[in-house]
Parts: C-alpha cells; sequence; structure tokens
C-alpha cells in the first residue's frame, strides 16, 4: 500500500473564521490517515496558536493581508508552514511564560505550547514563517 | 451592533461556593473568550463573590487565549481576599497547564465535589 500524504497550500484572509475552517479540514486529514487523540489534540492545538499569531499578532487582523498555509499530513509525520505578511518576530525575544515573573504576562505563551506540542519548530526569514511538524505517536484505540 | 448574548456559563451556588460549569466545548473564539472573561470578572467585581469553583467537564479544547483571563480572574479574587479552583480538567488539557507552568500558580483539583472540599 502507498502512503500517499494529505497535502494543500492555501491563502486565506487574515479571518480568524478561516482559521477554523483550516483546522476542520487538517483533523479531517489527520482522522483519515488514522492519527491518534493525543497527536490530534496537539496538533489543533499548535495549529491554532500558531494561525492566531499569524492573523492576530503578524498581519494585525487586517483583511487586505493574507496568510499562506501548506500542510501534509503523511502516515508518519504532520507537517506545515503558515507564512504572515506582519514585521516578523524573533522568537528568542519572547519572554519565558513559565517563570513566575512571567506568569501574568500575556504574550509568549502560544508560542511556548507550540514548542511543547510539536516534534521540531523553525522560524524563518524575518520571523513571520514557522515550519513545525509532529511525528505520529498513535493511532485510535 | 450588538449581538445577541447566548449562554456560556451556567452558575450556581453551593453554601458559599459559585460554581461556574463551562457549557461550551472548544473554548476559543476571542469574542467569547472576551464574554466569559467579563461575566467571570462581574462575579467578583459585582456581584461580590470569593469563592469560585470553574468546572471544565465539558470542555474539550482550549487555546492559550483563554489563559490569560483565567490567571486575571485568579488575580481578583486573591486581592479581594477569595479564592479560584479550577477541576473536572481532561488530560489534554490539563497539559496545557502543565506545559505552562500554571498549574503552580493555580488550585487545580480532579472533580467539583474536591473542589468544593478545597475551600
Amino acid at each position: 500500500m502507498t502512503d500517499r500524504a494529505i497535502a494543500a497550500d492555501v491563502i486565506v484572509p487574515s479571518d480568524l473564521a478561516e482559521a477554523r475552517r483550516l483546522q476542520d479540514e487538517i483533523e479531517v486529514g489527520l482522522q483519515a490517515k488514522r492519527y491518534g487523540d493525543r497527536d490530534l489534540f496537539a496538533i489543533k492545538l499548535a495549529v491554532e496558536e500558531a494561525l492566531v499569531n499569524a492573523m492576530k499578532h503578524g498581519n494585525q487582523l487586517d483583511p487586505a493581508k493574507r496568510v499562506r498555509v501548506a500542510y501534509s499530513i503523511s502516515e508518519r509525520a504532520f507537517e506545515i508552514r503558515i507564512e504572515d505578511e506582519g514585521p516578523g518576530f524573533n522568537p528568542t525575544d519572547v519572554p519565558d511564560p513559565t517563570l513566575p515573573e512571567n506568569w501574568e504576562r500575556t504574550c509568549g505563551r502560544g508560542v511556548h505550547i507550540i514548542k511543547s506540542f510539536m516534534t521540531d519548530v523553525t522560524y524563518h526569514g524575518r520571523g513571520n514563517v514557522v515550519s513545525m511538524s509532529k511525528l505520529r505517536n498513535g493511532s485510535p484505540e | 451592533m450588538s449581538q445577541p448574548r447566548r449562554q456560556r456559563l451556567a452558575v450556581e451556588e453551593i453554601g458559599d461556593v459559585t460554581v461556574v460549569n463551562f457549557l461550551d466545548k472548544k473554548i476559543l473564539d476571542e469574542q467569547n473568550i472576551q464574554m466569559i472573561g467579563d461575566d467571570l470578572f462581574r462575579l467578583v467585581d459585582e456581584m461580590g463573590r470569593r469563592k469560585i469553583l470553574l468546572t471544565f467537564t465539558n470542555v474539550e479544547f482550549m487555546s492559550s487565549a483563554a489563559l490569560g483571563k483565567l490567571i486575571r480572574l485568579h488575580q481578583k479574587l486573591t486581592t479581594a481576599g477569595g479564592k479560584l479552583v479550577l477541576s473536572g480538567i481532561s488530560p489534554d488539557i490539563m497539559e496545557i497547564f502543565v506545559i505552562t507552568k500554571l498549574d503552580k500558580m493555580l488550585t487545580i483539583v480532579k472533580d467539583e465535589q474536591k473542589g468544593l472540599q478545597s475551600f
């Protein structure tokens, strides 16, 4: 049997409803490839955080600015690349949200969650592109 | 133009504890989170509640956007001499609290019954 990946490359407006639609599409793909519930939760969460970062913090929810999303789902791994039109950021400048002195700050938690739930996360360019992947850990019971 | 408010929380008084159940399965949408925050803060600021138990039994998915409101609620209650307790959190969502170390800041218990005993 061949492992033909499910893949898409789309450009969407900076609209959080579009983020939800994409997440639903990715969830259907992960279920079709029989990813387990824990993988599903981790990937949905990381995609949510990354898309909100791109649309809200990157593109400032400007409807004229777009987000490009390319992903693939194989039997082995989920991979996604998200690019916004914002000024980007330096991930090393983000305060560590796990330190008690930063608990009350609202920024940085999404980036930390993405790193924790995905196998690999890389920021490119001026920090307006993120690539992330997660190796599959299990199948449904 | 304001939209009709959909009920997102079920609030019940058990003794002197205000028990708040989230009705949504997903806590994601920023507008929803804002309204949930407003409703929770009103319990403290306007209704004078000091012991609040949040139950997450219905919640299957939430993102970091909601965490800010929980921290703010915790701060408000602590400042007012009250207490916030979280209960009924699924293992997946618990991982978010553990990874962000907010499990060290917030009081989190297994279920509503344990929550009622923790005030």
